[in-house]
């Protein structure tokens, strides 16, 4: 087994096991700091794939600006795991899980039906990662789209302010 | 312009003339209304003869323009097309004539009139529904003028819609009309199921091709004809749909000139000779026609007689006109047909005006009881008056001696029977006309001192149409003046032969007559005019020498009674049609409608209940809806990936 | 080319990205905190992006990682305005809680 192999299967079994402390640990907290556990295994993958803008781009909008933003509201709202809502019944974590795992199962089967993937060899460069050749295809085959993306931004920041925005005459806090 | 372009604009004149007044009556001055409802028949009626002209001097080829496909489905096209020839030329000029006549006429007889744009605006729809139906290429055109004219029809004979009896017999009208167009249509779906084409040249060209398949009496023809038929019969009031045209008479006098005597009703005629290739392919449907005619034409003289209603005579005398018409075309004489189309529009237009001139001097006086000694007062009506009824009677030398005497003629190389009953009835029409006449116009005035004192001669622009209508009326039956009077003098059969040539190729039997002799010919016209002015003599000596007065209907005995009561045949048709089915409307109206409500209400009820079982779906709980998603996300994928495939 | 692709078949990362996709989605189902729920639906959008990540380098085609970074842009915007509603809710329910936000009931 070469390093790479021994590095993907580590950062999967990492990657499982974080997200599932994600969704079974008590404390919203926690929560955060696992499933930032789980971006940096992703990242780790995405060097794997030679995947190297993306990587860097991963640690510093989701690891850095969302889960940050995650941290800053739970602590703003004052999340504890004693405010943590009841949890559903038995019955009901059973039911989601049973049909969580049948969506897997539907999925991994799906996966017998197609033949194995062979590789090209040749066609796949290695620089194909790089910021310079994204950025080429970036404002070549998709200047609209990323022009549209700026407005989405724009109508995104606009809304958050609205909502963020305490209502005249109410005080809640 | 070109000839395509003048078509187009003399049909489409009258109708800009309907929009104008139709839309703007409220807001245009009276005299504005007037003057362009009467220049649109006018100028369609110039129009008409620079047409007429221009097709003599291009050798008499008859014209179609395409101006657009209307309807193209799989193999049927139908385009909007008009059609240039002898029949439609014919047709539109003395219907464009006669209409301009008749719109002067309704300006001065409507003037006063609350409703007098709107009037004028139906009368101008009415040119341009009849005018697409004269000009129309095909039979589909030719029906959108069937059904126009009689919308105009429904709409003009209840015109006074504020009187109610007058309202039942627009309905009348437009019901019997409906019968005879269900009638028309079925027959033209025919036309397209068995020549796959309705424009009249197309059909006419795959019958008098050698591959046609239909024969002399073929079923299919057959078939087509008599349901063509039932539809003419409905329109042009022939037994037994002629009741709703006397109750016709319920719309303005100009509207019954119009419509119900001179254009509309002879549209049942035109769409015979326009199909006369079909019909002298079937000679069973000739004799249903031959028939049917001749019981009309005796039938409604009969009960002319006894009508005390001016306009009545009239429209009796209408009925029973066409039936003489019809009559010609049994007997495959079409053109005999026309003429009498041609010259009954004259002196029954001048008939209906002279009538309204007389229920005008009178304020709506129509009973003839109160009339008499009209002749000091109303001169130029009297002497036209007298002019069309020496017309209908058959007096040489009006116009309707020439047009009657040929289609006499014509029924006596069929049958001498047939001509014996067709004087008969001629005999008839001239005793009720000339008691229509004595009545009105002789002896002493009957009606209140109130009514004698406002007497008076009518305005010009009403005088006027009557003096143009008797010149016609005199001289009409010179464009078919018959072989015994001078060699090839009859212009009409020499102009409309082309149309006939593919009937007499496909049927020669129907058109090879014996040759009547001149002397014959002279008695049977002899015999006829002398039978005629026997009956004058006859309703002089009752109603002038002895100066009787007809008794009211009510009052009438034995056979009078009878002919009074129109043979009892609306009674008739009520307690055979109208009452069953009213019987079997409120029957199922009763007992069905119980289970109609159930059927109905269950799909309610049935709605209801689902939506309320489902309702129960929406829980509101956000986690329902989520695994919601997810299970149909297994699902789709699964029946996709495993099942579908 | 990368090492990887040569010794990790491509259906190894897809079964990885589904595995975690699941979590995610029983995350969505099991819990009640909508700051969780929003949380798991983020390891859900990392997952396909990784699947992405993934087919982009096997087929060697760039068009996938602007794919991704466009859904990275979307995913930021889209946690901004979320939180904020989720702020929003807080404020008028004193709870994250979603069971509490039923009010869309028939």
């Amino acid at each position: 087994m070469s390093l790479s192999e021994n590095l993907f299967y580590f950062l999967s079994f990492l990657a499982i096991l974080s997200a599932l402390m994600v969704v079974f640990s008590k404390n919203p907290i926690h929560s955060v700091l696992y499933l930032i556990i789980v971006f940096f295994t992703l990242t780790g993958q995405y060097i794997l794939l030679n995947a190297q803008f993306l990587a860097v781009v991963n640690i510093i909008v989701y690891a850095g600006a969302i889960m940050v933003l995650f941290l800053f509201v739970i602590m703003f709202l004052n999340l504890k795991r004693e405010t943590e809502p009841p949890a559903k019944s038995k019955i009901l974590q059973f039911a989601a899980v049973i049909s969580g795992g049948l969506l897997l199962l539907v999925i991994i089967a799906s996966l017998r039906t197609l033949d194995p993937y062979k590789i090209q060899e040749g066609k796949i460069k290695g620089d194909i990662g790089l910021v310079e050749n994204l950025g080429k295809i970036l404002y070549n085959d998709f200047l609209l789209p990323f022009e549209l993306a700026s407005i989405l931004f724009l109508a995104a920041m606009v809304g958050a302010v609205m909502l963020g925005k305490r209502e005249g005459g109410e005080r809640n806090f | 312009m070109d000839n395509k372009t003048l078509a187009l604009l003399a049909l489409l004149l009258p109708f800009i003339g309907f929009l104008i007044n139709g839309l703007g009556f409220r807001r245009l001055p009276k005299p504005l209304v007037g003057l362009v409802a009467v220049a649109m028949p006018l100028a369609s009626f110039i129009i008409t003869l620079i047409l007429f002209g221009k097709f003599q001097s291009g050798g008499s080829k008859s014209m179609t323009f395409i101006y657009a496909n209307w309807i193209a489905i799989h193999d049927i096209t139908i385009s909007f097309s008009l059609l240039i020839d002898q029949l439609s030329l014919i047709m539109l000029s003395f219907v464009t004539g006669v209409g301009t006549l008749i719109h002067v006429y309704s300006a001065g007889y409507m003037g006063e009139d609350e409703g007098y744009g709107k009037f004028m605006a139906y009368l101008n729809l009415f040119m341009f529904s009849m005018l697409a139906l004269i000009m129309g290429s095909n039979y589909m055109i030719m029906f959108i003028g069937w059904e126009g004219v009689g919308l105009c029809s429904f709409l003009l004979i209840g015109f006074w819609n504020k009187n109610r009896p007058y309202n039942a017999a627009a309905q009348k009208a437009f019901v019997m009309n409906r019968i005879g167009d269900l009638g028309l249509i079925l027959g033209v779906f025919l036309i397209f199921i068995f020549f796959g084409t309705s424009e009249y040249k197309d059909i006419e060209a795959f019958v008098g091709a050698e591959t046609n398949p239909y024969k002399v009496g073929a079923w299919q023809v057959v078939t087509i004809t008599i349901l063509l038929f039932v539809g003419a019969m409905g329109k042009s009031a022939q037994v037994p749909l002629y009741t709703w045209l006397p109750d016709a008479m319920a719309g303005p006098t100009p509207v019954s000139a119009l419509i119900h005597a001179a254009t509309m009703v002879t549209a049942g005629i035109y769409m015979v000779v326009r199909s006369n290739f079909l019909y002298s392919l079937a000679p069973a449907t000739l004799d249903i026609v031959l028939v049917i005619a001749l019981i009309t034409a005796l039938l409604a003289a009969s009960i002319g007689i006894f009508q005390n209603d001016i306009k009545k005579v009239l429209a009796y005398s209408t009925v029973s006109q066409l039936g003489y018409m019809f009559m010609a075309l049994g007997v495959a004489s079409y053109t005999s047909g026309m003429f009498h189309v041609i010259t009954h529009a004259f002196f029954k237009a001048l008939l209906f005006l002279g009538a309204g001139s007389v229920i005008h001097a009178l304020h709506h006086e129509q009973d003839i009881r109160n009339m008499g000694g009209l002749r000091k007062y109303m001169p130029i009506t009297f002497i036209t008056f007298l002019v069309a009824t020496l017309a209908i009677s058959g007096i040489p030398p009006f116009a309707g001696f020439f047009s009657k005497d040929e289609i006499l003629m014509h029924l006596y190389q069929k049958s001498p029977v047939l001509w014996v009953l067709g004087v008969a009835g001629s005999a008839m029409t001239s005793f009720y006309m000339f008691r229509l006449f004595f009545l009105t116009f002789l002896g002493e005035f009957r009606g209140t001192e109130e009514q004698r004192h406002h007497l008076h001669e009518s305005p010009i622009s009403i005088t006027l149409p009557l003096m143009i209508l008797a010149v016609l009326s005199i001289g009409g039956g010179l464009i078919g003046i018959p072989e015994v009077f001078a060699k090839d003098a009859n212009w009409l059969a020499k102009f409309t032969a082309p149309l006939f040539t593919t009937s007499q190729k496909l049927n020669p039997q129907l058109f090879n007559h014996a040759h009547l002799s001149h002397s014959t010919e002279y008695i049977l016209m002899g015999v006829s005019v002398v039978v005629a002015i026997g009956s004058i003599i006859f309703a002089y000596i009752k109603f002038v020498a002895n100066r009787t007065v007809p008794k009211p209907e009510t009052e009438q005995q034995g056979i009078g009674k009878v002919l009074a009561n129109k043979y009892y045949v609306d009674e008739l048709y009520n307690t055979v049609f109208v009452k069953p089915i009213l019987a079997f409307s409120r029957f199922l109206g009763e007992s069905f409608e119980v289970f109609v409500d159930l059927i109905v209400e269950g799909f309610g009820q049935i709605v209801k209940g689902l939506g309320n079982a489902f309702r129960k779906l929406q829980t509101g709980s956000i986690g329902v809806y989520l695994f919601a998603i997810v299970i149909g996300a297994v699902i789709w994928i699964a029946f996709n990936l495993f099942i579908y495939k | 080319m990368p090492e990887i692709i040569t010794k990790i078949p491509l259906e190894y990362y897809i079964i990885l990205a589904s595995i975690l996709f699941c979590i995610g989605v029983i995350g969505v189902l099991t819990r009640k905190n909508a700051l969780i729920i929003f949380m798991c639906v983020e390891l859900m959008l990392n997952a396909v992006n990784m699947l992405f990540i993934a087919f982009s380098a096997y087929k060697g085609d760039a068009a996938g990682q602007v794919f991704v970074f466009f859904i990275m842009a979307v995913a930021a915007a889209e946690v901004a305005v979320g939180l904020a509603i989720i702020v929003m809710i807080y404020r008028n329910t004193r709870s994250v809680d979603i069971g509490q936000l039923n009010k869309i009931k028939y």
